[in-house]
């Protein structure tokens, strides 16, 4: 078992410590509907070893554990978001193989073997990735809730164009994908900003293709 | 979500003849649908055979000058393949309509062929569905119906199919491989795997119990300029109100497809035969016979309007 993020005070933290009374007895003797159940069931433990940010991992899990309660509540990676955990935010993108996904919508039982980039794989907070740069420098967030997952979907966004991946807003199927802020803005809408940071996400992820291009 | 068993198969046949051996399997590919429906238990099964691992994962050319698309080819591979949007512009198009680049990823060519409708009452286990819980009654029917289906409908039930892909497949004249428990395979023209809702809207293929589809074949490509539009209530990542897709020939011949509007992507070989004579002919054609709601007969116009628009642009991409 990995020991969670080790900065003196994470966010997660503060949530817990700052949070009113009325939420706090929300969830006392409630636990989330979707939380990973106990191994009580009769299914019993799936044993899967996931290849996280470059650490291999072996985990004994419910079979419906999905890939984002894996890394969550048995790796305590907490980077990575659970949103509405039905594939409509993008807030749990993670990266399978270098390709962005819901980590919510898979199972961690169908990952066996499989590489997984979080957002604490993909930079530190000494060392950041050029996409967690650009989104502090251009404000690209408000609440940060959807961050850690726009950042992996953009990071990712930005391999497919340079696959030739074409997109919805594409005019010539057959030409090399462009790098406007039509196409991006169309490539990113499966990570929706409450805050509606999008035309700073949009500068963000502009600034690294341009420098990556 | 309910508590199930789980396995790999390594072949199209074990994984067949698995569904045989465990009752309440099903199978789990992409699982973008599928797990979606069993954190709301609308989908129990009580065994996953997972067919990731299967192969299936390719696209190949044909004898007879088409493509065969494995059933494990991801939305986001099928829409790249530079085979496909030079000779089948129509499919990608289509596929790049549909879901986010995160979904496109994880869903496979014969999963998005067999997800499940987005009606809200499919989705509200609180309120009666035929197709969730059949014989309760259908809650679309004078409920909000504003996104179902105006055509093919049934007393039992006004959901549509929701794919953009299946659309694209119909109008390109796919036919869907399969293999059965025993080992057995069989070819399922498109038009026949999906069925209309009727009195058992919980049935929505042809496809047998334990039935795996392998691939999806396409003939040799049909030229002409192809044309997907797709009108829905923002302009990305949400499901057609009205989505057409048509191929349009330099004499002005073509062949339309729709969705938005039906159980399954609906086309009429007889409207095709309108073409020549514009939108509205075909539209005509097309939805003859068609049912809508107070609340959804705007689609009616909505598919003339549509298909006008994308003949128009068909048109002008060729000159």
């Amino acid at each position: 078992m990995q020991a969670p993020h080790d900065s003196a005070v994470s966010r997660r933290d503060f949530v817990v410590v700052g949070s009113t009374a009325a939420i706090a007895v929300q969830f006392v003797g409630r636990s989330p509907a979707s939380a990973t159940p106990t191994l009580t069931d009769p299914a019993g433990a799936h044993m899967v070893s996931l290849n996280v940010n470059g650490k291999t991992q072996e985990l004994a899990l419910d079979t419906r554990t999905t890939l984002l309660d894996a890394l969550r509540e048995h790796l305590h990676l907490t980077g990575t978001k659970k949103g509405c955990d039905h594939g409509q935010c993008g807030a749990c993108t993670v990266l399978v193989d270098g390709k962005r996904v819901n980590s919510c919508l898979t199972l961690a039982v169908m990952h066996d073997g499989d590489e997984i980039t979080t957002i604490e794989g993909l930079g530190t907070v000494d060392r950041m990735h050029p996409m967690q740069r650009a989104f502090v420098k251009h404000d690209g967030y408000q609440c940060g809730y959807c961050t850690p997952g726009q950042i992996c979907s953009a990071v990712a966004m930005l391999e497919e164009i340079r696959a030739g991946v074409p997109s919805h807003v594409s005019a010539d199927l057959m030409a090399k994908p462009r790098l406007t802020p039509a196409e991006l803005r169309e490539r990113m809408s499966g990570n929706i900003c409450r805050c509606a940071a999008y035309s700073n996400i949009i500068d963000a992820i502009t600034e690294v293709a341009g420098r990556s291009a | 979500m309910r508590a199930f068993t789980y396995e790999r198969a390594t072949t199209p046949a074990e994984a067949a003849a698995a569904s045989l051996r465990m009752p309440g399997a099903k199978f789990i590919a992409g699982g973008t649908n599928l797990l979606d429906l069993m954190k709301l238990e609308i989908e129990t099964p009580t065994h996953l055979i997972d067919v990731n691992g299967v192969g299936l994962d390719t696209i190949e050319t044909t004898a007879e000058g088409g493509i065969r698309i494995g059933a494990l080819v991801r939305n986001t591979d099928l829409a790249a393949n530079e085979n496909v949007r030079r000779d089948y512009a129509l499919l990608s198009r289509a596929l790049l309509a549909g879901a986010s680049g995160q979904l496109r990823n994880r869903a496979t060519t014969a999963g998005n062929l067999l997800q499940r409708t987005r009606c809200p009452y499919f989705y509200d286990t609180n309120q009666p569905c035929n197709k969730r819980q059949p014989g309760s009654g259908c809650s679309a029917i004078g409920g909000y119906s504003r996104q179902l289906a105006v055509i093919g409908v049934s007393e039992a039930c006004i959901a549509t199919h929701p794919s953009d892909m299946a659309v694209a497949m119909r109008a390109l004249d796919a036919t869907v491989e399969t293999v059965q428990p025993g080992g057995a395979t069989r070819r399922i023209s498109i038009a026949e795997l999906h069925t209309l809702p009727g009195e058992t809207p919980q049935t929505e293929t042809t496809l047998q119990p334990g039935e795996l589809i392998t691939g999806v074949t396409l003939p040799k490509p049909p030229g002409g300029a192809h044309v997907y539009h797709k009108v829905r209530d923002r302009s990305s990542y949400a499901f057609a109100l009205v989505s057409v897709g048509v191929i349009v020939q330099p004499d002005g011949t073509g062949r339309v497809a729709v969705g938005g509007v039906a159980h399954k992507p609906w086309r009429i070989e007889a409207a095709d035969s309108e073409m020549p004579r514009g939108a509205k002919a075909v539209a005509t054609r097309l939805l003859d016979g068609a049912k809508p709601t107070p609340e959804n007969s705007f689609k009616l116009k909505l598919v003339e309007r549509t298909l006008g628009a994308a003949i128009a642009s068909a048109k002008g991409a060729r000159s």
